[in-house]
């Protein structure tokens, strides 16, 4: 290709960053690994004991169990509201879709904290009626993770929808067919990857969202971040170390697995 | 707003979203707007607490110093890898592309927590300053308004590599060609052609990040160790700690404006840029 690349000088400002970078996330290894119950280097031997304390105290396995819930339930609705939305807005363009797209990507634009305090706002008083959804309850958590990540999944249903050929959905309504049956036969088949996609990402917003959940939930409801942050706020637990690592190599593995799949399918 | 003229199918389908978030953000936002005008007491006596408040105008003045400082070491360190990633060998494209999506997609927990074991007492660099005798008394790293601005530069980096990295694939490859047929060395092409006709996407990502750094709460809270607070953790000290809503609520409808003001901004002036592109 071309012959204009990075120089020396370019490369190490790069290294440098790439660096900085990776630091933290090499810091936590070695932190994992202490045989003490504070933050601290291993000094000669190791030990996987927080590693252990992963499985066996149960406030970690009932959190991980518990965002793992909330993301699956929140993520799913997300994505069948942003799914609905998208379609409406493609296949009927309605007069006002410019502002009914930027309405329903509020929660992205504003600052988590006001979305955080809007929604305990909303938490708050449903607790006086309908308790089961209300502040520090689990159906609470996700009706506050679908209004921030439904934004994301918008974005993304959007952007698969604007790659279709309109044609193939012209000739389906040329042949005669329903609204439902251009929907269901036409346009999802063809923006299955985008759907997929919407849906992953809201489970990974849902899986690390704090910033709302540190808001709406306090003794009840502990996802594995509201668990974290309570372990790195108080005395530093070095059990977050080994949760980090381990969420650290799932998502080496993932990106891995997506590059070497882009690849494959980039040759073929 | 649904007239005659919009199909029954398009309302169907479009209004399940519209209401849910009615409902559960658009009405409870004027609550919140509400709670900022009438607690403790109706009238807008908090928000000219903002106004005089010294406490309320320091932690927005080093929420403005800080956000200032993360935008230019983030913009910096990301046109730096940036590069790198469009323009490098596919080997170095590769390294790059890691560098910027694992970080990218790891928790904002875990990795203030990872500065938290390099930086802290305890930590990786005091431990090693230590026993290499260099200091005998640990580095004051975290807790403080340095560990902030490491803390937030270090998850904003991605943020602001998208916008640049964008701005470098779209710039006409003919240009550097021409400019290198007319003698110009590497770094003269670099200076002068490369860098100003990127500068769009500089400018697009400084102020995704100065918007976004704005309203930070973990990181903040986390490596600033309740001493160096930001606008966002203001919010949540005043609606758990020393329960003020109405102060609360008035922070963060005026984080509201200023952010929407700023965006407007963001939205005028990549407009003309797409055009022009």
């Amino acid at each position: 290709m071309s012959g204009y690349r990075p120089g020396p000088v370019a490369l190490l400002a790069a290294l440098a960053v790439a660096v900085f970078l990776l630091m933290p996330l090499l810091a936590v290894v070695p932190v994992s690994f202490t045989p003490a119950r504070m933050l601290s280097m291993p000094t000669g031997a190791l030990s996987l004991r927080h590693y252990r304390s992963l499985v066996e105290d149960p406030r970690w396995l009932a959190s991980i169990l518990l965002s793992l819930r909330v993301g699956i339930v929140s993520s799913t609705l997300a994505t069948l509201l942003a799914l609905a939305f998208g379609l409406g807005i493609w296949m009927f363009r309605p007069r006002f879709a410019a502002a009914l797209v930027g309405f329903v990507l509020l929660p992205m634009i504003v600052p988590p904290v006001v979305s955080a305090i809007t929604i305990y706002f909303l938490l708050t008083s449903l607790s006086g009626f309908a308790g089961a959804i209300g502040y520090d309850t689990w159906p609470g958590v996700v009706l506050a993770h679908v209004v921030v990540t439904v934004p994301f999944a918008v974005v993304l249903i959007l952007v698969a929808l604007s790659q279709v050929d309109r044609r193939i959905d012209l000739a389906a309504r040329g042949l005669g067919a329903s609204t439902w049956e251009r929907a269901t036969k036409v346009i999802i088949p063809n923006i299955r990857f985008g759907i997929a996609t919407a849906w992953l990402l809201s489970f990974v917003l849902s899986w690390e969202e704090i910033g709302v959940t540190l808001f709406i939930t306090s003794v009840n409801a502990i996802t594995l971040p509201r668990l974290m942050w309570m372990g790195l706020r108080d005395n530093i637990d070095p059990a977050i170390a080994a949760i980090s690592v381990i969420l650290i190599l799932i998502t080496v593995t993932v990106l891995t697995a997506r590059i070497v799949y882009r690849r494959a399918r980039g040759r073929t | 707003m649904l007239g005659r003229s919009i199909h029954p199918g398009a309302a169907l389908l479009l209004a399940p979203l519209l209401v849910f978030l009615g409902l559960a953000y658009g009405i409870p936002f004027l609550g919140v707007v509400k709670w900022s005008v009438t607690l403790p007491e109706p009238g807008l006596g908090q928000y000219g607490a903002l106004l005089t408040d010294p406490l309320v105008q320091s932690v927005f003045v080093r929420t403005f110093r800080i956000c200032a400082l993360v935008t230019v070491a983030s913009v910096a360190a990301a046109y730096a890898i940036a590069y790198v990633w469009v323009r490098g060998t596919p080997g170095q494209r590769l390294a790059a592309e890691y560098c910027i999506l694992v970080p990218f997609w790891i928790s904002v927990l875990t990795r203030a927590f990872g500065w938290v074991a390099l930086l802290s007492n305890q930590g990786l660099i005091n431990t090693w300053l230590r026993a290499t005798g260099i200091l005998s008394e640990p580095l004051m790293l975290v807790r403080n308004e340095f560990g902030v601005v490491v803390g937030m530069t270090h998850f904003l980096i991605p943020f602001a590599v998208f916008p640049i990295a964008s701005a470098m694939r779209s710039l006409d490859e003919r240009v550097l060609l021409a400019a290198r047929g007319m003698g110009a060395g590497r770094t003269r092409i670099f200076w002068s052609i490369f860098v100003p006709m990127t500068m769009p996407g500089v400018i697009g990502s400084a102020l995704i990040v100065f918007v976004f750094a704005l309203g930070f709460f973990v990181t903040p809270a986390i490596l600033g160790g309740g001493r160096s607070v930001m606008v966002a953790e203001l919010v949540y000290l005043r609606i758990f700690q020393s329960p003020d809503w109405g102060l609360g609520a008035a922070i963060s409808i005026t984080l509201v404006v200023i952010v929407g003001l700023l965006s407007a901004a963001l939205f005028r002036y990549l407009k003309p840029a797409q055009m022009a592109g």
